[in-house]
């Protein structure tokens, strides 16, 4: 299908979109794009204005990443390519590197966002199982300034998130891994790179031949990203099977799965990202 | 045209263009119903398929989930394009050779993602792992070919130009 007509317009600066925002009721802000213009072919979605937000770049920040006082910043219009290929990412946000070649096709990477895809917070997606997984955290930028909001208290339901109407998702933030940081991922898709029927990020701190605060944060099992907090509690103290025993989650039926099959492989995958975290870092 | 509509300026294989679109046209809808360049497809429509796809400012997108709009001052190369110059002239040839199309719908976006990992390979100065052309190609959809006869061609061409290049 072809997306309803909608006026277009291109934001420079990062208070001209606000102020855009302010103005049109219905506008829908478009950064990569990559799952907005589908929704908008498919008439999924019909706002009257789109507001083009990949003007502003560089100088604002938005399209940068950095390391700043023990945290990687990623500006907001950062794409997954540069991620991807990112010194900083590999070596001081490992999660992100290894969830990054999960997520879409080459072709989607050249031009989506990890704003985007943090924003749209599709519950099937890898970033937002990401930043949770992390403990990460969102700036949002609105008429009356900047706040930050931590990724638990971000996504609120099935893409639903906690962004005001007029607010806009500026950059997102992780503690930089250290020494003791361990990550894992693993997801089950019927083609690579689609979205997951089930996967799973996760982080913990090794200790010795332990594990400490394990986070583990399913995606595809929920309206959100969703931490199963039982299994974590069994897998800082070594037991993997109880760990699966435990999994506290309860996946919906969807049109790749059932609820129960959902379930079942979610312990696959808690088998598989166990070992990983179990695994000293090089 | 609609008031809606908004003048762009672009450059597409090579040649530079002032056009007027409506900011609901997708670049891939623009390419084929407004400049005649129809060997992109429409296929899904929704980022799946990959069949529309093409190179912009040098990188592939899909050409159904950008607007035409949102290219203005960039730079747009079409399958006709990268045909035309003999940039895929050696990919083309081996297609044929080893029946790596049927009915050819999908072998556009097939070729602009083959030469998009050739290009990445030549940077690193390696040939890709039959593992790494599937993974690439992973977002084109062929219904005909069961992709074994493609990934062949992807290699075989993979190899014949890092020799070249020795």
């Amino acid at each position: 299908m072809k997306p309803a007509p909608f006026a277009y317009k291109k934001a420079r600066t990062l208070d001209e979109a606000v102020a855009l925002l302010c103005e049109h009721k219905d506008a829908r802000l478009l950064a990569g794009g990559q799952s907005l213009i589908a929704t908008l072919n498919m008439r999924l979605s019909a706002p009257s204005v789109l507001i083009d937000i990949n003007g502003i770049n560089g100088s604002n920040g938005l399209g940068g990443i950095a390391e700043k006082n023990g945290a990687v910043e990623i500006g907001a219009l950062v794409r997954h390519v540069q991620a991807e290929r990112s010194d900083v990412i590999a070596r001081l946000a490992p999660l992100i590197a290894r969830a990054m070649p999960h997520i879409g096709h080459a072709a989607i990477r050249n031009r989506g966002t990890l704003g985007g895809s943090i924003a749209f917070a599709d519950p099937a997606a890898e970033l937002p199982a990401c930043l949770m997984a992390l403990d990460g955290e969102v700036e949002a930028t609105g008429p009356k300034g900047k706040r930050t909001i931590r990724a638990a208290d971000f996504f609120k339901g099935l893409f639903e998130t906690a962004l005001g109407p007029q607010e806009i998702l500026t950059a997102i933030r992780i503690p930089a891994a250290t020494k003791d940081t361990r990550v894992g991922f693993a997801e089950l898709a019927r083609r690579h790179g689609d979205y997951a029927i089930v996967g799973l990020a996760a982080s913990a701190r090794g200790d010795g031949k332990g594990l400490k605060d394990v986070r583990l944060s399913f995606f595809g099992a929920g309206d959100t990203p969703s931490r199963a907090r039982k299994a974590e509690t069994a897998l800082e103290s070594g037991d993997v099977d109880a760990a699966v025993a435990a999994l506290d989650l309860q996946p919906h039926d969807d049109v790749q799965a059932t609820g129960a099959v959902k379930k079942h492989l979610a312990g696959v995958l808690l088998r598989r990202v166990a070992k990983q975290l179990m695994e000293p870092r090089p | 045209m609609t008031d809606l509509a908004v003048d762009i300026a672009l450059t597409v294989n090579g040649e530079k263009l002032a056009e007027r679109v409506e900011p609901r046209q997708t670049l891939v809808d623009f390419l084929r119903d407004n400049l005649g360049l129809t060997g992109s497809h429409v296929g899904c429509e929704h980022g799946v398929c990959g069949a529309c796809t093409v190179r912009v400012d040098g990188e592939i997108v899909r050409g159904c989930l950008m607007l035409a709009v949102q290219c203005d001052g960039s730079k747009v190369e079409t399958i006709e394009g990268i045909s035309d110059s003999g940039e895929v002239a050696d990919l083309q040839m081996a297609f044929e050779q080893r029946n790596a199309l049927q009915c050819g719908f999908c072998t556009p976006g097939m070729i602009a993602a083959a030469q998009d990992l050739l290009l990445l390979a030549k940077e690193s100065g390696g040939v890709p792992s039959r593992d790494e052309i599937r993974e690439h190609i992973s977002g084109n959809y062929c219904r005909c070919t069961g992709y074994h006869a493609i990934v062949d061609a992807v290699e075989a061409v993979a190899q014949a130009r890092a020799g070249a290049a020795k």
